[in-house]
């Protein structure tokens, strides 16, 4: 087992170093010059030239690039060029935000996804079958941002249930925190919920078509003990490591959400950036990201051999 | 669990309660960038430091200069020296003294800083020299006309010498305005708290100011009608019929200073020699195919007052024999005719926004009907600059914010070696008339100095204007003597809640 | 179109049992009429639109639905109806192209990858590993601005962004294809690499990549849409679903249909293609029964 980890691990890194290669080309392909964008409507030849040195923008880009790694290497992801915030400091300050809503979006699509997909997955062929299948492909299909502002139109602007957008730390004021986090939620666990909804179905109808499932209703056990005992306990364990792989996603899934209910986290950060140019927030961020989604990847393949000990031997 | 979030809960109602009663909240439509006035660049930054930083000099809506930091001053006989008068006994929030040492090292700082933007700002000063305590000499290398009002905005802003030699002074800025910096969190909010040292505290009264930047016009107006906010900055021209229908807000719009139009590339390049950039009566003719009323009616619901020059209305400069601005399709055809085109074909390059996207498809259609077939090419803004001063464009649709000295709306734009003048149009009378007119104090005679250049533009047009730049304001009924400003800041001395 | 493509790499002697499985999916058939709706749609736009889908006409602002404006019109007078109409093409073309160039630049990388393994894979796995360790969105974004706003770009944007899922795809099937009998067959014969690929691990590779590229359509038609939505799409005046859905969140209030009838329209062809593309899982899948 430590030898499978071992050597997952060290796979990660060539990835890791070839991501960074990759968000830094990104970057560096982007139009625009971030000095002219940084300076605005002052545009004074001389101060141009000054932040075009401080921030070694005329180097070549090989320099630049192992200056930068260099940096993070060290632990210094560099300093935001339009607010003079350190990158870190900002990442770490909107991470929690992301993740919060990542939670909740996880649970309202935990809640939602698991017993549709038992449900279908019982009622097999039947209406409600159907109707889950249905409603779950619509929600793998409603467009996030239009959802969002549907969501908006009526529920705060006509309803006024809710808070249109913006972000409260739960420190300040719990409830209000969750109520504003409820709509982006929403909006972002749609999708997930629908995806949940469909493994969780096909993971219940493999488990209920197999021997012992068989065995144990010819025994005549009841059929709510079997369902809930015997076939969901097996059907989760696909759809734990699958929700770990789903959470990347979710976090990528952030980014528009975040822009449509202007809460302040990840992914209005580095889409905020890169509109701004501001070059050393989108590497960093971009980086923490991907590496993010890395681990999370190791860990659900580790996991998944973990509850599958069969496969420990096929690898 | 449970009762930490219980406890963090009553906490958070108790702050809530505590804090709403005088607490102002401000919706921008986005985050400022660097807290530091040297070096800062967006619109809504200065709004913010208008609440965090005093001036040396303040405007009224009239745009008149008056005291802010500086009680009087005066331009010496041979138009080099200007010497102003410090208001004493001002604190910074630091506790530390304002005096002209400290306003000596503010101005210095913004000359030398190497990346200070206020740098051509503050060109013509030579020296700043502490007279006493209280007095303080500016000397500049040639007259110029454009100081004062520089010293009106950043470049006259003063900051503590002391919080200056930190290195992080930008993220805990500390000056001597009304209120003080309490946090940032950036695209979240930055909080302000009354400033109780205050030299004009009485006049202040409110204990907290939270800047919150909603870049969704629509969202922003949400929260407002929510109440979860109190004023917000730059409405959606659509919004002002659903705003003035609404009982619960005020709609407070203000002509602004700065202007929206086309820049023409006339000799940037090989993309200048075109029949649009070679010939005037091709420009001649695109500005009376467009219909700048339609645009104010369509887009800008009556908030886009057409422009034809690039002083604003409440300007005195501003001249009512260069405000034609009808539409005449056949006069137009007739000038094509005339250049020996038939059908011009350019590109007009405009940043991504909806209001500007949709006043270049207006224009787009309307140029059509007289003989011009335009192209357009929405780019991101980042990348419209560096296209502009490289010479890759046609047209561009620009928009410029607005200075209250004439100069700041008309030099850089222009002049053959102006620092804005991205389609490089040179034209020595020109430079000759604005040069002067920016070295002279007599209105009277820098007005005329101004018409004479405007004649020429006016018939070569290496820009067209548009429409005058609103600050379209909403605030909630209950706040009580807010007054809109052409600068388009917010200044909260005497507004307050209704009791 | 896509329709056609399916018949054509079914195995040929299972090709009828699959298109009775098909044609037994009521989902599958709803999804595959919603598909060809829009696509007859798309087909005959000029003819449909009731009006000039470009020209402003400042007589008519944001005019509710009506008998002549059936879906009301736009911010500028347009006729909302017609430009959801021609906007159909520019949709549904983003969605295909997209997918078609992730498909030709990934299926070909994943055979490489999966048939000759070493170090072509190593390299490969790892820089698809990479890609998709970029959030999608992000990754079509930078590369959006990158190529600059137009709907060609954001479609090579898209295509480029979603390659990575079939590199790993066909890589995964090529390895479980290469162990069966008659590969290693072909191998010991010493028929050459190409033809081997070309004939026998090609054929069994396509069924799940059609599959993927049915789904990824409808992940494609949204990710145009998110870019017009920021700006980095189909460009004005012309009109997608995506930029009308843009335009239209800043009247929300006062002109709610110029948001209702583009998102539902896009709602309802991503669905199209999701539900298409279940079906043709389920018909091709040996274990459904």
């Amino acid at each position: 087992m430590l030898r499978f980890i071992a050597r997952r691990i060290l796979i990660a890194i060539p990835t890791i170093i070839i991501v960074s290669v990759l968000v830094f080309t990104l970057q560096q392909l982007l139009p625009g010059d971030p000095v002219l964008t940084m300076a605005g409507e002052e545009r004074d030849p001389q101060v141009l030239a000054f932040l075009r040195e401080k921030y070694r923008l005329d180097d070549p880009i090989p320099l630049q690039y192992f200056a930068w790694i260099g940096q993070v290497l060290q632990g210094n992801l560099g300093i935001s060029l339009r607010t003079d915030i350190p990158v870190l400091t900002l990442i770490l300050g909107k991470l929690p935000v992301t993740l919060e809503l990542a939670i909740f979006a996880m649970i309202i699509a935990l809640a939602i996804g698991i017993p549709a997909g038992v449900i279908s997955a019982v009622r097999k062929g039947t209406a409600v079958d159907y109707a889950a299948n249905v409603v779950a492909l619509s929600g793998l299909s409603i467009p996030n941002f239009w959802l969002g502002i549907l969501l908006i139109m009526l529920v705060s602007v006509r309803w006024q249930l809710l808070p249109a957008s913006g972000f409260v730390p739960p420190s300040e004021d719990l409830w209000l925190n969750i109520k504003t986090m409820i709509m982006p939620a929403f909006v972002l666990g749609t999708g997930l919920a629908a995806s949940l909804m469909r493994h969780t179905r096909s993971a219940m109808l493999g488990v209920l078509r197999s021997d012992y499932i068989r065995t144990a209703r010819a025994k005549g056990l009841l059929s709510r003990v079997i369902i809930l005992k015997h076939a969901l306990r097996n059907a989760l364990i696909p759809i734990i490591t699958l929700s770990t792989l789903l959470f990347g996603e979710l976090l990528a899934g952030a980014v528009l959400t975040e822009q449509i209910f202007t809460i302040p986290g990840f992914g209005k950060l580095v889409v905020d950036a890169v509109f701004n140019r501001d070059y050393a927030v989108v590497q960093g961020v971009v980086l923490c990201t991907a590496v993010g989604f890395i681990v999370m990847n190791l860990l659900a393949d580790v996991l998944y051999v973990l509850v599958n000990p069969r496969l420990r031997h096929a690898q | 669990m449970r009762p930490i979030f219980m406890a963090a809960a009553a906490a958070g109602l108790l702050i809530g309660t505590a804090a709403s009663a005088q607490t102002l909240r401000i919706g921008l439509q986005e985050d400022p960038d660097v807290l530091d006035p040297h070096r800062a660049r967006t619109f809504v930054g200065r709004i913010v430091f208008t609440s965090l930083c005093d001036k040396l000099v303040e405007i009224t809506p009239e745009l008149k200069f008056v005291p802010q930091l500086a009680t009087e001053w005066q331009w010496s006989g041979d138009n080099k020296t200007l010497t102003m008068k410090l208001r004493p006994g001002v604190k910074f929030h630091d506790g530390e003294t304002m005096n002209a040492a400290a306003v000596k090292v503010n101005l210095d700082r913004a000359r030398t800083l190497p990346d200070s933007l206020r740098k051509s700002e503050l060109g013509s000063v030579e020296s700043v020299d502490v007279v006493d305590d209280n007095t303080i000499a500016i000397k500049v290398s040639r007259p110029d006309a454009t100081l004062v009002s520089q010293l009106s905005d950043r470049a006259g802003m003063i900051m503590s010498p002391k919080a200056l030699a930190a290195p992080d002074f930008a993220q805990k800025p500390v000056c001597s305005g009304p209120y003080q910096f309490v946090e940032r969190v950036q695209n979240d909010r930055i909080i302000l708290d009354r400033f109780k040292d205050y030299w004009d505290a009485k006049n202040y009264n409110f204990d907290r100011l939270v800047f919150t930047p909603i870049p969704d016009t629509t969202v922003r107006l949400a929260n407002l009608k929510a109440g979860n906010l109190d004023i917000l900055e730059r409405l959606a021209p659509s919004d002002v019929a659903d705003v003035k229908a609404d009982p619960k807000l005020v709609f407070a719009p203000v002509s602004g200073i700065g202007y929206q139009g086309l820049t023409i590339n006339t000799s940037n390049g090989e993309r200048a020699k075109g029949p649009l950039g070679r010939d005037k009566r091709v420009r001649q003719a695109l500005q009376l195919a467009i219909d700048r009323d339609v645009i104010n009616e369509v887009v800008g619901q009556g908030i886009f007052p057409p422009a034809t020059q690039p002083f604003p209305l409440a300007s005195a400069f501003n001249d009512k024999k260069f405000a034609e601005s009808k539409r005449d399709v056949a006069k137009a055809k007739a000038l094509l005719k005339e250049a020996g085109v038939d059908r011009v074909k350019f590109e007009l390059s405009f940043g991504n926004s909806t209001t500007t996207q949709q006043i270049a498809e207006i224009m787009q259609a309307m140029a059509a009907e007289a003989g011009f077939d335009i192209s357009l090419r929405p780019t991101e803004f980042a990348a419209l600059q560096k296209e502009a001063q490289a010479g890759n464009f046609d047209v561009n649709a620009i928009g410029w914010s607005g200075r209250v000295d004439p100069d700041g709306n008309i030099h850089q734009f222009v002049t053959c070696k102006g620092g804005l003048n991205d389609g490089r149009y040179c034209n020595a009378e020109v430079d000759r008339l604005l040069n002067e007119a920016r070295s002279i104090n007599d209105d009277e005679k820098r007005k005329a100095l101004y018409d004479s250049a405007q004649a020429i533009l006016q018939d070569e047009l290496p820009i067209i204007y548009s429409y005058y730049q609103p600050w379209p304001f909403v605030v909630a009924k209950k706040v009580e003597g807010f007054k809109a400003y052409p600068d388009g800041m917010i200044r909260l001395k005497g507004v307050k809640f209704a009791s | 179109m896509t329709l056609a493509i399916a018949e054509d790499v079914a195995l040929p002697k299972k090709r009828g049992r699959i298109l009775s499985k098909f044609l037994r999916n009521r989902g599958a058939i709803f999804g595959a009429a919603l598909v060809l709706f829009f696509v007859l749609v798309a087909i005959a736009a000029p003819l449909l639109a009731t009006h000039d889908p470009i020209k402003p006409s400042f007589a008519a602002i944001r005019k509710a639905p009506s008998a002549l404006y059936w879906f009301g019109t736009d911010e500028l007078g347009r006729d909302v109806f017609s430009r959801m109409v021609i906007g159909a093409r520019a949709s549904l073309l983003a969605g295909v192209v997209s997918v078609a160039i992730a498909v030709l630049l990934g299926v070909p990388f994943g055979l490489i990858s999966g048939y000759f393994g070493g170090w072509t894979d190593a390299v490969i796995s790892r820089s698809t590993e990479a890609m998709l360790a970029i959030p999608f969105l992000i990754f079509a974004i930078a590369l959006a601005a990158f190529l600059g706003p137009s709907l060609t770009n954001a479609m090579i944007a898209i295509g480029l962004s979603a390659m990575p899922i079939f590199v790993r795809l066909t890589r995964g099937q090529v390895l479980t294809i290469k162990a069966e009998d008659y590969v290693e067959g072909a191998r010991a014969i010493g028929l050459p690499n190409f033809w081997i690929i070309l004939r026998y691990i090609l054929p069994n590779v396509l069924p799940p990549i059609l599959v993927q590229a049915t789904l990824t359509v409808a992940t494609a038609i949204i990710a145009e849409a998110s870019l017009s939505f920021l700006g980095l799409g189909q460009q004005p005046p012309n009109p997608s679903w995506g930029s009308m859905l843009n335009t239209a969140k800043n009247f929300m209030t006062q002109a709610p249909w110029m948001s209702i009838f583009p998102g539902s329209a896009i709602f309802l062809i991503v669905l199209g293609f999701n539900l298409f593309g279940d079906g043709l899982r389920d018909a091709l899948d040996p274990r459904e029964n």
